[in-house]
């Protein structure tokens, strides 16, 4: 495992455009994670982040993991460029004859998409921690503790999502392509979606059109990733006013949106193996 | 005992309704040279595919060394080169070689050792696209010779290249079969495999037309080229000698096939005998070339 690991790495560390990639799919989301939480007083403007609560723990574990979470398109474009380069530079039949097997190729890249995601999760918890302690209002260990499975839903998020980069791009060949179908797939998710709440049952009570369009979206492949953590804004304002229910819904982690996800991703990795295989190259 | 390194056994590849490789066999044993000869499109480099990992097979099987090894492992003590040289380009020779150090398990003080052999050392630091083809064809070389292999297999390594370029890699390559490696060179380029093998492989339409020693192949006994005043004497003369079996006749020259071993002075003692007196006299062998038109043309 460290061997793959070690050869793919060093692909990829090797290749500038990767490199740089990765330094800033890892400095962005801190560097703007520590902006906003600056205290700024400027005698007529104030903003102290620690008056808004979005800092307190355990808030911040969803709070921090959502927007975190956005910055995986850098890193997607590394596993999209990671599996077209191969193909590009005709290196993928090289590897081969080198001594490499297909499984050893796919597992390479399903290491490195798992050990980015471990050291992507583990810098969010460090992250959480150093600003949740600066301005939470509680750092009782109880209270900072709880609402922790919202790093494991960034983890598997990240992890099934690079798996269906390395799956499509694998399909397609080209990196372009795979982007491309990546967009056109999560419009036409996005559009069913609206679809099945709006339409399908348009004369009936929301809640049925709504309850119909969740049960089966969350089955979407890209919908899973995006309903392991929720948005988070909606939560806040209610937190605010209380009283607003007609925003009700459950934020946390479902144990069955971990499900969906483990399963999409097993799959994408399994159909990459199986497609890669029966392939002539 | 000849020591088996790569065994095939009826192996066949369908692309779709095309047949690349029709029911192929045959034995590669240690320290021969051997060359996979024919037209382009005739199998070479999807039989290559396949024992090398890289193509799938319809039917049939083929096992590396004594079969007990899977066909990724085996690799490893194997060199390749198929097709244009394959490296990544953003990174440096000594990069790409290390690369291959990681994935076939081989100290990294190989690295300058083979890179003095194809010439490139005082270039290990430049990037590979700044290469030139010739160049990316030696480092090539140099990363199948990495692990010193067992067996060096080369499919069309000249393909593309200057005339100095395919000296260098000519000269590389005969330099690597005097150190006794095994060599599996395809090639549709008959001199070159008449220049190094000595084992040969004759494919045409995926299916072998003939396997074994270059010298077996080239199996008659050779021809006389002859020209005399009294060509008609000579004609006849021909016609009834047992030892002929074939007579060409272009304008005054005649070429007589041999049927039995015989020598040019003999040949010229018995027409003193018969009183013809010849103006040109050569024996000759068929070349590789020649014998390669004869064997594909018989099938059509």
């Amino acid at each position: 495992m460290l061997r793959l690991l070690n050869i793919e790495l060093f692909k990829l560390w090797n290749n500038k455009s990767s490199r740089v990639l990765i330094i800033l799919s890892f400095v962005l989301p801190f560097t703007i994670a520590f902006i906003t939480s600056i205290k700024i007083d400027l005698g007529f403007i104030r903003l102290d982040p620690s008056e808004y609560g979005i800092f307190n723990f355990p808030f911040i574990w969803h709070w921090n993991t959502y927007f975190a979470s956005i910055f995986k398109m850098f890193f997607a474009l590394v596993a999209i460029s990671m599996i077209s380069n191969e193909y590009n530079y005709r290196t993928l039949k090289q590897n081969l004859i080198d001594g490499l097997s297909k499984k050893e190729m796919i597992l390479s890249k399903f290491y490195v998409i798992l050990a980015y995601a471990l050291v992507s999760t583990v810098g969010v918890f460090i992250m959480s921690i150093i600003i949740g302690s600066i301005y939470s209002t509680y750092t009782e260990a109880s209270i900072v503790f709880t609402d922790l499975e919202y790093l494991l839903a960034y983890f598997l998020k990240l992890v099934g999502f690079f798996s269906f980069c390395l799956f499509i791009t694998l399909l397609v060949k080209r990196s372009v392509f795979s982007i491309g179908i990546i967009i056109i797939l999560s419009a036409i998710e996005w559009i069913s979606y609206a679809y099945m709440r709006w339409e399908v049952y348009e004369n009936q009570a929301q809640e049925i059109g709504y309850n119909f369009a969740e049960g089966i979206s969350q089955f979407f492949p890209l919908m899973s990733l995006y309903n392991l953590i929720e948005q988070p804004m909606v939560r806040y304002a209610t937190r605010i006013n209380p009283e607003d229910i007609g925003l009700i819904h459950d934020y946390t982690v479902q144990w069955q949106e971990i499900l969906i996800v483990i399963v999409w991703t097993a799959l994408f990795i399994f159909l990459s193996y199986r497609l890669l295989k029966k392939r002539d190259l | 005992m000849e020591q088996p390194i790569l065994t095939i056994n009826n192996l066949t590849k369908k692309f779709g309704a095309l047949t690349a490789v029709k029911d192929l066999s045959f034995t590669i044993n240690k320290g021969n040279v051997y060359g996979i000869l024919g037209p382009n499109g005739s199998g070479k480099s999807t039989t290559l595919g396949i024992v090398l990992n890289v193509v799938n097979k319809t039917n049939g099987d083929f096992h590396w060394f004594d079969g007990t090894m899977s066909t990724h492992n085996a690799l490893k003590q194997v060199g390749a080169i198929i097709e244009r040289p394959n490296f990544y380009p953003y990174m440096s020779a000594e990069q790409n070689l290390k690369l291959v150090c990681k994935i076939k398990g081989v100290p990294l003080y190989k690295i300058d050792e083979k890179l003095e052999i194809v010439g490139l050392l005082d270039r290990k630091y430049h990037k590979f696209k700044t290469y030139s083809l010739g160049m990316k064809q030696r480092l090539a070389i140099a990363s199948a010779l990495l692990n010193d292999p067992e067996i060096l297999i080369l499919d069309e390594p000249t393909n593309g290249l200057d005339p100095q370029g395919i000296h260098q890699i000519r000269q590389i390559i005969k330099d690597i079969a005097a150190d006794g490696t095994t060599i599996l060179l395809a090639s549709h380029l008959l001199d070159e495999v008449e220049k190094v093998c000595s084992h040969v492989v004759v494919l045409r339409k995926g299916e072998k037309l003939y396997s074994g020693r270059v010298d077996e192949m080239i199996s008659s006994h050779g021809f006389f080229e002859l020209k005399a005043d009294q060509q008609d004497e000579l004609i006849t003369l021909l016609k009834t000698h047992s030892n002929f079996s074939k007579l060409k006749i272009e304008d005054d020259l005649i070429t007589a096939f041999l049927e039995e071993p015989m020598s040019a002075s003999d040949f010229n003692k018995l027409m003193f005998e018969k009183g013809i007196t010849l103006s040109h006299l050569v024996k000759r062998k068929e070349s590789l070339e020649e014998q390669f038109l004869k064997l594909t043309d018989n099938l059509n």
